[in-house]
Protein backbone atom coordinates (compact mmCIF):
# COMPACT_ATOMS: atom_id res chain seq x y z
CA UNK A 1 0.00 0.00 0.00
CA UNK A 2 3.03 2.24 0.52
CA UNK A 3 3.63 1.98 -3.23
CA UNK A 4 0.17 3.40 -3.96
CA UNK A 5 0.95 6.53 -1.95
CA UNK A 6 4.13 7.16 -3.92
CA UNK A 7 2.49 6.40 -7.28
CA UNK A 8 -0.60 8.53 -6.67
CA UNK A 9 1.63 11.19 -5.11
CA UNK A 10 3.72 11.30 -8.31
CA UNK A 11 0.65 11.87 -10.47
CA UNK A 12 -0.84 14.40 -8.03
CA UNK A 13 2.42 16.31 -7.88
CA UNK A 14 2.87 16.33 -11.65
CA UNK A 15 -0.65 17.52 -12.40
CA UNK A 16 -0.60 19.94 -9.47
CA UNK A 17 2.57 21.66 -10.70
CA UNK A 18 1.32 21.70 -14.29
CA UNK A 19 -2.06 23.20 -13.36
CA UNK A 20 -0.46 25.82 -11.11
CA UNK A 21 2.01 26.83 -13.82
CA UNK A 22 -0.69 26.97 -16.50
CA UNK A 23 -2.92 29.06 -14.22
CA UNK A 24 -0.04 31.46 -13.52
CA UNK A 25 0.72 31.82 -17.24
CA UNK A 26 -2.95 32.53 -18.04
CA UNK A 27 -3.38 35.00 -15.18
CA UNK A 28 -0.22 36.86 -16.12
CA UNK A 29 -1.38 37.01 -19.74
CA UNK A 30 -4.76 38.42 -18.72
CA UNK A 31 -3.20 41.07 -16.50
CA UNK A 32 -0.89 42.19 -19.29
CA UNK A 33 -3.67 42.07 -21.88
CA UNK A 34 -5.62 44.60 -19.81
CA UNK A 35 -2.88 47.17 -20.44
CA UNK A 36 -2.23 46.57 -24.14
CA UNK A 37 -4.59 47.70 -26.90
CA UNK A 38 -6.02 44.86 -28.94
CA UNK A 39 -4.54 46.14 -32.21
CA UNK A 40 -1.05 45.73 -30.71
CA UNK A 41 -1.65 42.00 -30.15
CA UNK A 42 -0.25 40.26 -33.21
CA UNK A 43 -2.29 37.10 -32.58
CA UNK A 44 -5.63 38.92 -32.49
CA UNK B 1 11.10 51.93 -30.17
CA UNK B 2 7.50 50.85 -30.15
CA UNK B 3 4.98 53.34 -28.90
CA UNK B 4 1.60 52.45 -27.55
CA UNK B 5 -1.42 54.64 -27.34
CA UNK B 6 -3.80 53.38 -24.68
CA UNK B 7 -6.59 55.21 -26.47
CA UNK B 8 -5.93 53.28 -29.64
CA UNK B 9 -8.71 50.78 -29.12
CA UNK B 10 -12.32 51.47 -29.90
CA UNK B 11 -13.28 54.29 -27.48
CA UNK B 12 -16.89 53.17 -27.46
CA UNK B 13 -15.75 49.92 -25.93
CA UNK B 14 -17.20 47.87 -28.77
CA UNK B 15 -16.17 44.25 -28.84
CA UNK B 16 -13.53 43.67 -31.49
CA UNK B 17 -14.21 41.02 -34.03
CA UNK B 18 -11.85 38.17 -34.84
CA UNK B 19 -11.05 34.69 -33.73
CA UNK B 20 -9.09 35.33 -30.57
CA UNK B 21 -11.45 36.66 -27.97
CA UNK B 22 -12.61 34.42 -25.15
CA UNK B 23 -10.35 32.92 -22.44
CA UNK B 24 -9.92 36.46 -21.12
CA UNK B 25 -11.95 38.55 -18.82
CA UNK B 26 -13.21 41.84 -20.17
CA UNK B 27 -11.08 44.55 -18.72
CA UNK B 28 -11.42 48.27 -18.62
CA UNK B 29 -8.32 50.39 -18.63
CA UNK B 30 -7.91 54.12 -18.46
CA UNK B 31 -4.97 56.19 -19.59
CA UNK B 32 -2.76 57.09 -16.68
CA UNK B 33 -1.18 60.27 -18.02
CA UNK B 34 -1.47 62.82 -15.22
CA UNK B 35 -3.78 65.70 -15.95
CA UNK B 36 -5.48 64.01 -18.87
CA UNK B 37 -8.90 62.41 -18.58
CA UNK B 38 -9.52 59.99 -21.40
CA UNK B 39 -12.57 57.85 -21.88
CA UNK B 40 -12.23 54.29 -20.56
CA UNK B 41 -10.94 51.83 -23.11
CA UNK B 42 -11.87 48.18 -23.24
CA UNK B 43 -9.22 45.60 -24.12
CA UNK B 44 -10.82 42.24 -24.57
CA UNK B 45 -8.25 40.01 -26.19
CA UNK B 46 -5.97 38.05 -23.88
CA UNK B 47 -3.36 35.49 -24.89
CA UNK B 48 -5.93 32.94 -26.03
CA UNK B 49 -7.17 32.22 -29.52
CA UNK B 50 -9.38 29.56 -31.05
CA UNK B 51 -6.27 27.46 -31.70
CA UNK B 52 -5.12 27.59 -28.06
CA UNK B 53 -8.61 26.66 -26.88
CA UNK B 54 -8.64 23.61 -29.14
CA UNK B 55 -5.14 22.63 -27.98
CA UNK B 56 -6.17 23.23 -24.36
CA UNK B 57 -9.18 20.95 -24.62
CA UNK B 58 -7.11 18.30 -26.42
CA UNK B 59 -4.52 18.54 -23.61
CA UNK B 60 -7.15 17.96 -20.91
CA UNK B 61 -8.55 14.97 -22.81
CA UNK B 62 -5.07 13.52 -23.35
CA UNK B 63 -4.21 13.99 -19.66
CA UNK B 64 -7.40 12.09 -18.77
CA UNK B 65 -6.31 9.26 -21.05
CA UNK B 66 -2.87 9.33 -19.45
CA UNK B 67 -4.39 8.86 -15.98
CA UNK B 68 -6.65 6.07 -17.29
CA UNK B 69 -3.84 4.19 -19.03
CA UNK B 70 -1.07 5.02 -16.59
CA UNK B 71 -2.97 4.14 -13.42
CA UNK B 72 -5.55 1.71 -14.80
CA UNK B 73 -5.16 -0.15 -18.08
CA UNK B 74 -1.38 -0.64 -18.29
CA UNK B 75 -0.08 -3.82 -16.65
CA UNK B 76 2.25 -4.08 -13.66
CA UNK B 77 5.91 -4.75 -14.39
CA UNK B 78 7.63 -8.11 -13.76
CA UNK B 79 10.45 -6.48 -11.75
CA UNK B 80 9.04 -3.20 -10.49
CA UNK B 81 5.46 -4.28 -10.03
CA UNK B 82 3.08 -1.26 -9.73
CA UNK B 83 5.88 1.28 -9.30
CA UNK B 84 6.39 1.20 -13.08
CA UNK B 85 3.30 3.44 -13.41
CA UNK B 86 5.44 6.43 -12.43
CA UNK B 87 7.26 5.95 -15.76
CA UNK B 88 4.30 7.39 -17.69
CA UNK B 89 4.76 10.85 -16.17
CA UNK B 90 8.50 10.71 -15.42
CA UNK B 91 9.71 9.91 -18.94
CA UNK B 92 7.42 12.27 -20.94
CA UNK B 93 8.31 15.23 -18.71
CA UNK B 94 12.05 14.81 -19.26
CA UNK B 95 11.63 14.19 -23.01
CA UNK B 96 9.54 17.35 -23.29
CA UNK B 97 12.13 19.23 -21.25
CA UNK B 98 14.78 18.09 -23.76
CA UNK B 99 12.52 19.25 -26.59
CA UNK B 100 11.91 22.59 -24.86
CA UNK B 101 15.64 23.22 -24.48
CA UNK B 102 16.33 22.21 -28.09
CA UNK B 103 13.63 24.68 -29.19
CA UNK B 104 15.35 27.30 -27.01
CA UNK B 105 18.65 26.61 -28.78
CA UNK B 106 17.10 26.65 -32.27
CA UNK B 107 15.23 29.89 -31.58
CA UNK B 108 18.43 31.38 -30.15
CA UNK B 109 20.29 30.42 -33.33
CA UNK B 110 17.52 31.94 -35.43
CA UNK B 111 17.80 35.18 -33.48
CA UNK B 112 21.59 35.34 -33.67
CA UNK B 113 22.15 34.24 -37.26
CA UNK B 114 19.15 35.61 -39.14
CA UNK B 115 19.89 39.08 -40.52
CA UNK B 116 16.72 40.66 -39.10
CA UNK B 117 17.36 39.61 -35.44
CA UNK B 118 13.63 39.35 -34.74
CA UNK B 119 12.83 39.50 -31.03
CA UNK B 120 10.04 36.95 -31.55
CA UNK B 121 12.72 34.24 -31.68
CA UNK B 122 14.13 35.45 -28.38
CA UNK B 123 10.73 35.34 -26.75
CA UNK B 124 10.14 31.83 -28.07
CA UNK B 125 13.52 30.79 -26.62
CA UNK B 126 12.68 32.28 -23.22
CA UNK B 127 9.17 30.84 -23.06
CA UNK B 128 10.39 27.39 -24.04
CA UNK B 129 13.17 27.47 -21.43
CA UNK B 130 10.70 28.41 -18.67
CA UNK B 131 8.50 25.45 -19.52
CA UNK B 132 11.51 23.16 -19.78
CA UNK B 133 12.64 24.16 -16.29
CA UNK B 134 9.20 23.31 -14.86
CA UNK B 135 9.28 19.92 -16.61
CA UNK B 136 12.80 19.10 -15.34
CA UNK B 137 11.75 20.07 -11.80
CA UNK B 138 8.80 17.67 -12.06
CA UNK B 139 11.09 14.95 -13.45
CA UNK B 140 13.53 15.33 -10.57
CA UNK B 141 10.89 15.23 -7.82
CA UNK B 142 8.89 12.40 -9.37
CA UNK B 143 12.16 10.55 -10.05
CA UNK B 144 13.04 10.90 -6.36
CA UNK B 145 9.73 9.28 -5.40
CA UNK B 146 10.34 6.48 -7.88
CA UNK B 147 13.89 6.08 -6.56
CA UNK B 148 12.57 5.68 -3.03
CA UNK B 149 10.39 2.79 -4.22
CA UNK B 150 12.96 1.00 -6.36
CA UNK B 151 16.34 1.88 -4.80
CA UNK B 152 15.21 2.63 -1.26
CA UNK B 153 16.53 6.22 -1.32
CA UNK B 154 15.19 9.51 -2.62
CA UNK B 155 18.53 10.72 -3.95
CA UNK B 156 21.91 9.37 -4.96
CA UNK B 157 24.81 11.32 -6.44
CA UNK B 158 24.47 9.08 -9.44
CA UNK B 159 25.60 10.20 -12.92
CA UNK B 160 22.10 10.53 -14.42
CA UNK B 161 20.59 12.25 -11.38
CA UNK B 162 23.51 14.63 -10.96
CA UNK B 163 23.67 15.65 -14.63
CA UNK B 164 19.89 16.19 -14.67
CA UNK B 165 20.16 18.41 -11.58
CA UNK B 166 22.98 20.28 -13.33
CA UNK B 167 20.75 20.74 -16.38
CA UNK B 168 18.05 22.21 -14.13
CA UNK B 169 20.48 24.65 -12.47
CA UNK B 170 21.90 25.68 -15.87
CA UNK B 171 18.49 26.67 -17.22
CA UNK B 172 17.51 28.42 -13.98
CA UNK B 173 20.71 30.42 -14.61
CA UNK B 174 19.61 31.03 -18.21
CA UNK B 175 16.30 32.46 -16.94
CA UNK B 176 18.19 34.62 -14.43
CA UNK B 177 20.42 35.97 -17.20
CA UNK B 178 17.31 36.92 -19.18
CA UNK B 179 16.24 39.12 -16.26
CA UNK B 180 19.45 41.15 -16.14
CA UNK B 181 19.07 44.77 -17.18
CA UNK B 182 19.58 46.30 -20.59
CA UNK B 183 17.63 46.62 -23.80
CA UNK B 184 15.59 43.81 -25.33
CA UNK B 185 18.34 43.34 -27.92
CA UNK B 186 21.03 43.00 -25.23
CA UNK B 187 18.86 40.47 -23.39
CA UNK B 188 18.26 38.54 -26.59
CA UNK B 189 21.93 38.45 -27.60
CA UNK B 190 23.38 37.30 -24.28
CA UNK B 191 20.65 34.73 -23.61
CA UNK B 192 20.92 33.38 -27.16
CA UNK B 193 24.61 32.64 -26.64
CA UNK B 194 23.83 30.92 -23.34
CA UNK B 195 20.92 29.01 -24.90
CA UNK B 196 23.24 27.62 -27.57
CA UNK B 197 25.84 26.54 -25.01
CA UNK B 198 23.42 25.09 -22.44
CA UNK B 199 21.82 22.68 -24.92
CA UNK B 200 25.13 20.81 -25.15
CA UNK B 201 24.34 19.35 -21.72
CA UNK B 202 21.46 17.27 -23.07
CA UNK B 203 23.60 14.58 -24.76
CA UNK B 204 25.64 14.41 -21.56
CA UNK B 205 22.49 13.78 -19.49
CA UNK B 206 21.14 11.23 -21.96
CA UNK B 207 24.39 9.28 -22.32
CA UNK B 208 25.46 9.61 -18.68
CA UNK B 209 24.13 6.11 -17.94
CA UNK B 210 26.59 4.71 -20.48
CA UNK B 211 29.52 7.01 -19.82
CA UNK B 212 29.58 6.28 -16.08
CA UNK B 213 28.44 3.41 -13.86
CA UNK B 214 24.91 4.36 -12.90
CA UNK B 215 22.07 3.18 -10.71
CA UNK B 216 19.65 4.55 -13.29
CA UNK B 217 18.53 2.11 -15.94
CA UNK B 218 19.61 2.58 -19.57
CA UNK B 219 17.19 3.92 -22.17
CA UNK B 220 14.43 1.47 -23.06
CA UNK B 221 13.00 3.38 -26.01
CA UNK B 222 15.58 5.91 -27.22
CA UNK B 223 18.47 3.44 -27.30
CA UNK B 224 21.08 2.78 -29.96
CA UNK B 225 20.08 -0.76 -30.97
CA UNK B 226 16.57 0.32 -31.94
CA UNK B 227 15.06 -2.52 -29.93
CA UNK B 228 12.13 -1.43 -27.75
CA UNK B 229 11.93 -3.97 -24.94
CA UNK B 230 8.50 -3.04 -23.64
CA UNK B 231 5.04 -4.52 -23.45
CA UNK B 232 2.68 -3.14 -26.11
CA UNK B 233 0.19 -1.61 -23.66
CA UNK B 234 3.00 -0.09 -21.61
CA UNK B 235 4.45 1.46 -24.75
CA UNK B 236 1.04 2.81 -25.74
CA UNK B 237 0.58 4.34 -22.25
CA UNK B 238 3.96 6.01 -22.62
CA UNK B 239 2.92 7.28 -26.05
CA UNK B 240 -0.27 8.77 -24.54
CA UNK B 241 1.90 10.53 -21.94
CA UNK B 242 4.19 11.96 -24.60
CA UNK B 243 1.22 13.22 -26.65
CA UNK B 244 -0.42 14.79 -23.56
CA UNK B 245 2.73 16.63 -22.48
CA UNK B 246 3.53 17.71 -26.06
CA UNK B 247 0.09 19.31 -26.36
CA UNK B 248 0.58 20.96 -22.98
CA UNK B 249 3.98 22.27 -24.07
CA UNK B 250 2.56 23.81 -27.27
CA UNK B 251 -0.33 25.40 -25.35
CA UNK B 252 2.02 26.89 -22.75
CA UNK B 253 4.51 28.16 -25.34
CA UNK B 254 1.79 29.97 -27.29
CA UNK B 255 0.41 31.69 -24.20
CA UNK B 256 3.79 32.54 -22.73
CA UNK B 257 5.31 34.02 -25.92
CA UNK B 258 2.26 36.27 -26.30
CA UNK B 259 2.52 37.40 -22.68
CA UNK B 260 6.22 38.12 -23.22
CA UNK B 261 5.42 40.19 -26.32
CA UNK B 262 3.07 42.32 -24.18
CA UNK B 263 5.73 42.64 -21.45
CA UNK B 264 8.16 43.99 -24.03
CA UNK B 265 5.57 46.42 -25.41
CA UNK B 266 4.82 47.74 -21.93
CA UNK B 267 8.55 48.08 -21.15
CA UNK B 268 8.93 50.15 -24.32
CA UNK B 269 5.93 52.27 -23.41
CA UNK B 270 7.33 52.98 -19.93
CA UNK B 271 10.66 53.96 -21.45
CA UNK B 272 8.99 56.24 -23.99
CA UNK B 273 6.95 57.93 -21.27
CA UNK B 274 10.04 58.46 -19.09
CA UNK B 275 11.94 59.95 -22.04
CA UNK B 276 8.99 62.19 -22.88
CA UNK B 277 8.83 63.42 -19.28
CA UNK B 278 12.58 64.17 -19.28
CA UNK B 279 12.29 66.05 -22.57
CA UNK B 280 9.36 68.08 -21.23
CA UNK B 281 11.35 68.94 -18.10
CA UNK B 282 14.34 70.01 -20.19
CA UNK B 283 12.25 72.19 -22.52
CA UNK B 284 10.43 73.72 -19.56
CA UNK B 285 13.68 74.56 -17.78
CA UNK B 286 15.21 76.01 -20.96
CA UNK B 287 12.21 78.24 -21.78
CA UNK B 288 11.97 79.71 -18.23
CA UNK B 289 15.59 80.29 -17.17
CA UNK B 290 14.70 83.17 -14.79
CA UNK B 291 12.42 81.05 -12.62
CA UNK B 292 15.34 79.66 -10.67
CA UNK B 293 16.17 81.65 -7.53
CA UNK B 294 19.28 83.73 -7.87
CA UNK B 295 22.21 83.07 -5.60
CA UNK B 296 23.49 86.09 -3.67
Amino acid sequence: MEDAGFILGSYALTFGVVVLFAWRVLRQGRKLADQVPDEEKYWA
Amino acid sequence: MTTLDPRGADPAGAAPTGPGRPETATATATATTPGHQTPPTTYRIGTGTRATRVIGIATIVAMGWLVAFGLGFSPADRDQDEAVRILYVHVPTIWLAYLAFVVTALASAMYLFRPRHALGWDRLAGASAEIGVVFVAVTLVVGALWGRLTWGVFWQWDARLTTTALLFVTYVGYLAVRRLGGSHEQRARRSAVLGLLAVLEIPLVHWSVRLWRSLHQEATVLNTNGDIEMDGLMLFSLFVGVVAFTLLYVWLVLHRTRAMAMEDLLDDRELDMALEARRAEAVDGWSRPNDAPEAH
